[in-house]
């Protein structure tokens, strides 16, 4: 049997599941498609900070932004930065800037079932995709600087209005599921001469330069990114880095299928120890993702220490 | 099981190998290679392989083995037309260029001074290679670089304190397509992007990067 048939038969039911859910933010709103036509929401420059307490702490939130691991190890256990999934220091469009988030929140989301105040939004980026463990608190340092970045960031933006760029627009699976051997491919052309052949990402001395696409020092289980959804969707618009929109929406999926299919930390959310009863709790309706499956034999989802 | 001779030996041996193919690469680097043409890398990169600034010539000791090999098979290739090398790598056989690659990946190099990515970007060469130019789908220098222009792997070769004259040659190459030995045209289609100010910008910052010897 190939592992296209394999894979399509095993992800039957989550891709049927796939049309109802989109972003897991925001999870009652649909992210706009498209590209750049719109015209796009301009955040401020740097130069038009001010010179005071504001401005100081703008600063202090950007270089937290930019430079997580380093100046907050207690609360990132992994490599990453939070600008490696939101390019431009978290301003480019279609790649979650967060002057599109900023203005959504509060905001009711799935993934844990109440209403989340943007800073319940941060700690869950420093809980998943930052494999952190108990996240900051809502009035530490590192939450309220981050908080007044991202409201600078969204500087004159509606309140509650979905801005065109927002998240990463949705890319929907292809007619033909997807295929991890076709994502092999598109990986080995495409991505391994930054994030290295074994998804391990490069470093000079202590720092990643390229983040880490799996392993120990990636995002776990629990972040929005190990759904193929997101990460296909983040791929098509951002990826290779400069130049977006390149791949088709197939190598898009295949490559986010791949990558997505290999062991990272565990979800912090494992319930009784249990990978399958961790699956039917917060995966089993959560976009396309293949935690807690059987691919080739291998259970998905044991986690990586 | 073997005998401690045996392993002696063997390490003595190993170590003469190891001696010779040094040896000969570096003698490459000083007297130049078996066939005609093939003239010594001290001639312009210097007898510490540190490079000419004035002239343009860019430092090669302790670049990676790997990332100097493929140059010298790209200019052998065409890939990359520079009217001194690719001569001179055709001078050169199989043997040679790995030897002399590995010579000068184990030359001292050099390091620039640590540069955090939280340190906010002052002018716009600067800010071209720390943030970027998104704009226009310009990727920070540094996302491949790496934030001090160190070089990251064998793909992506150091900035930091090579020539300015080297660094805006090599982008205005990449921009008339003299140079395209990229993968994937990562390099390519970043310079084409770049205006002649940010070529000139970008190669000045670079080169006004700080270096510390190599500890």
């Amino acid at each position: 049997m190939s592992p296209f048939v394999l894979v399509l038969g095993l992800l039957g039911l989550p891709s049927a599941h796939a049309a109802t859910i989109a972003m897991e933010d925001q999870s009652q709103l649909q992210p706009s498609a498209g590209h750049a036509a719109v015209s796009q929401f301009q955040p401020p420059q740097e130069s038009e900070l001010p010179d005071n307490a504001y401005g100081k702490l703008v600063k202090e939130g950007y270089a937290l932004f930019v430079d997580t691991k380093r100046l907050a190890p207690t609360f990132v256990g992994n490599g990453l930065n939070c600008s490696n999934c939101h390019l431009d220091q978290g301003r480019l469009a279609n790649s979650a800037p967060l002057w599109g988030a900023y203005p959504m929140y509060p905001a009711y989301r799935k993934k844990n079932d109440k209403v989340n105040t943007f800073a319940e939004r941060l700690q869950g980026c420093f809980q998943f995709s930052m494999n952190g463990g108990t996240p900051p608190t809502a009035d530490s340092r590192e939450i309220t600087a981050l908080s007044v970045y991202a409201y600078w960031l969204a500087s004159k933006a509606p309140l509650g209005v979905e801005l065109p760029g927002r998240g990463y627009p949705d890319v929907a699976q292809p007619a033909k599921g997807y295929d991890l051997s076709g994502g092999a491919q598109v990986y080995k052309g495409q991505c391994a001469v930054c994030h290295g052949p074994e998804g391990q990402g490069q470093k000079v001395g202590d720092s990643y330069v390229m983040p880490p696409l799996w392993g120990k020092d990636s995002y776990n289980w629990g972040a929005g990114m190990h759904r193929i959804n997101t990460a296909a969707s983040f791929i098509k618009h951002n990826m290779p880095l400069g130049k977006g929109g390149s791949l088709s929406d197939q190598q898009a999926w295949d490559v986010a299928a791949y990558v997505n299919s290999h062991e990272r930390p565990q979800d912090p959310r494992l319930v009784d120890g249990s990978v399958e009863k961790t699956r039917v709790k917060f995966h089993a309706n959560d976009g396309v993702n293949l935690y807690g499956q059987t691919v080739e034999g291998v259970l998905i989802g044991q986690g990586i220490r | 099981m073997m005998s401690l001779e045996r392993v002696l030996i063997g390490s003595a041996l190993m170590l003469l190998l190891g001696n010779a193919h040094a040896l000969d690469g570096k003698k490459i680097f000083t007297e130049g290679g078996s066939q005609p043409g093939a003239m010594p890398c001290v001639a312009c990169h210097g007898a510490d392989g540190a490079g000419l600034a004035a002239a343009g010539f860019p430092r090669l000791a302790g670049l990676p083995a790997l990332y100097v090999r493929k140059q010298l098979e790209d200019f052998k290739r065409g890939t990359r037309a520079n009217p001194v090398m690719q001569p001179l790598a055709n001078a050169l056989t199989d043997a040679e260029i790995d030897a002399v690659s590995q010579a000068l990946a184990a030359m001292p190099g050099a390091v620039p001074q640590p540069i955090h990515r939280s340190e906010m970007p002052i002018g716009a060469a600067q800010k071209l290679a720390q943030q970027g130019a998104w704009e226009r789908q310009i990727p920070a220098c540094a996302s491949c670089h790496g934030p001090a222009g160190t070089g990251v792997g064998d793909t992506f070769p150091p900035l930091a304190g090579q020539p300015a004259t080297y660094l805006a040659a090599q982008l205005t190459a990449w921009q008339n397509g003299t140079r395209h030995n990229d993968p994937n045209d990562l390099m390519g289609h970043i310079a084409k992007s770049l205006t002649p100010d940010e070529v000139q910008g970008v190669a000045q910052y670079f080169a006004s990067l700080k270096l510390e010897a190599k500890p």
